[in-house]
């Protein structure tokens, strides 16, 4: 069979890709009336597990932009065993990101120690003031709820 | 109503009174109409839906139903601008630029017959006045590109006049060979030969001239590409080296007299190729029995329009899918093709048609 000229190939391709869009649709999501759904391990919004925070800092150090804000102070809880000494604990009384300097990195959620802070591919947050862009511990609490389930572990992986 | 009207009026003329100035309102009208009308539906049709469909994508959706009134949405835009020249334009005819171009295309449908009787003038060379207006646009494209005074817009606007001109040439020749093959240039004489031609004695579908002129009809059609400027034959507003070519300074509502004169002539030319090559208004005379354009029922003055559309979107369709399929050709290949390639293959179309129709 002799080669179809590259000309006609071309003028088939763009052919086949108009026939394709009417009969099954753009690939087109049309974000304000239907939403995309992000991959699981989308980067949308870091919530906070704020019963795992030890106010230790890590986050907030590493971060580039310095938009963790932490405030914390040391207090005494109830013992663990009946008879032993008050544990002293640290309790955090503010935990901001401000998502108009976040750039995303993740790298805080890698650096916690104690599985605090965690992705959620909730991306729908966007305020008409730039100050509303500072999430408080309260607001980064809610986030927990849109935070998906860890995946399995794969066989043989320690834990 | 129509049947009593047919009854009333037989044979192929309707005696209707028309004042004088009934008519020239309803000229000025049906040229609007023949130009503005084609301009809006192949910058919705093909440049907004086909294009985004070629590239998976939905085009404008907001405006309107599936984005129809988009086109209204961006000429309120471009005319809310500023009317703006640069300081050292030449702003007289800087301002008059897209208003030569855009009267070329009015010119041009001046010829076009829609009909045995729709049609604006009915010149005995129809034909030859057509592609003497149709160079007009290039002036208006010169002084564009030269009052502009920015190099971008005089590189774009010299590559545009060195294009145009080159290709006008293998257009008027592959022309050459409808108008040998019809012994006519009146464009409603070459209607009324193919519907009533034969092809070996076969008269079913007349002999539309996209048959025995095919060679003719591709020469033609990749000249009215490179006339049009579209892709893959837009050098002259190469928007990668020359930012818009010879429309740079334009804005507002000039940019837009630019951007109609366009679309409306990419129009106008489809119904020229119809008209040309694909039988016109016509449908083939034997279905209906008719012997020559003056037995022609009345009726066909409103269905001839349609026919007409119908042919020019399908030509313009053709002409829009090169455009958004091809890269755009580099400008040394791009005169080499019309110097080297299409102009002698027009002369030997015209040569080897002359010679057929002497020993046919």
């Amino acid at each position: 069979m002799p080669k179809v000229p590259g000309l006609l190939k071309g003028l088939g391709v763009t052919a086949g890709i108009l026939g394709k869009t009417l009969k099954n649709g753009a690939d087109t999501v049309q974000y304000p009336h239907e939403k995309e759904a992000p991959p699981v391990r989308a980067r949308g919004v870091i919530a906070l597990h704020e019963d795992n925070c030890t106010a230790c800092m890590l986050c907030s150090r590493s971060c580039p932009d310095w938009c963790i804000y932490i405030e914390g102070h040391k207090q005494l809880a109830p013992p663990r065993r009946a008879g032993g000494k008050p544990r002293q604990v640290n309790h955090i009384d503010r935990f901001d990101i401000d998502y108009a300097l976040c750039m995303y990195c993740g790298i805080c959620v890698e650096v916690c120690p104690f599985d605090a802070l965690f992705w959620s591919p909730e991306y729908e947050y966007s305020e008409p003031k730039i100050a509303d862009l500072l999430h408080d511990k309260a607001k980064l609490g809610e986030w927990m709820e849109t935070v998906p389930e860890a995946p399995e572990l794969e066989v043989g992986a320690g834990k | 109503m129509l049947a009593q009207l047919a009854a009333e009026f037989p044979g192929w003329y309707p005696e209707w009174n028309i004042p004088y100035w009934l008519m020239s309102i309803l000229r000025v009208v049906g040229g609007l109409v023949a130009v503005l009308l084609p301009a809006g539906g192949i910058v919705y049709i093909f440049l907004f839906k086909m294009m985004s469909f070629m590239q998976s994508r939905l085009g404008p959706m907001e405006a309107g139903p599936y984005g129809s009134m988009q086109l209204l949405a961006e000429v309120g835009k471009w005319m809310q601008k500023e009317d703006l020249a640069p300081d050292n334009a030449d702003v007289r005819i800087y301002k008059m630029a897209p208003l030569i171009v855009l009267l070329s295309t009015f010119l041009l449908v001046v010829v076009v017959p829609f009909g045995p009787q729709a049609y604006f003038t009915n010149f005995e060379t129809g034909i030859f006045y057509a592609l003497a207006v149709a160079s007009i646009s290039v002036l208006g494209i010169l002084i564009a590109g030269w009052s502009s005074a920015n190099k971008y817009s005089l590189l774009g606007g010299l590559r545009a006049g060195g294009q145009l001109i080159a290709y006008e040439l293998p257009m008027v020749l592959a022309t050459l060979g409808v108008v040998i093959q019809a012994g006519s240039m009146n464009l409603n004489r070459i209607v009324e030969v193919q519907n009533t031609g034969e092809i070996f004695g076969i008269g079913l579908i007349g002999n539309p001239f996209v048959i025995t002129q095919f060679i003719g009809f591709l020469i033609f059609m990749i000249a009215v590409q490179a006339e049009l400027t579209q892709s893959p034959f837009d050098m002259p507003i190469a928007e990668s080296e020359l930012v818009s070519g010879y429309m740079t300074e334009y804005s507002g509502f000039r940019f837009l007299i630019f951007f109609i004169a366009e679309f409306a002539t990419a129009g106008v030319f489809g119904f020229i190729a119809s008209v040309l090559f694909l039988g016109g208004w016509g449908v083939p005379f034997t279905w209906f029995g008719w012997e020559g354009i003056s037995d022609v029922a009345w009726w066909m003055n409103f269905v001839g329009p349609l026919i007409m559309f119908t042919k020019m979107f399908a030509l313009v369709g053709v002409i829009m899918w090169v455009r958004f399929s091809y890269p755009r050709f580099r400008e040394d290949q791009l005169q080499t093709f019309a110097w080297k390639v299409l102009i002698p293959l027009a002369l030997a179309n015209t040569a080897a048609t002359a010679i057929l129709k002497v020993v046919f």
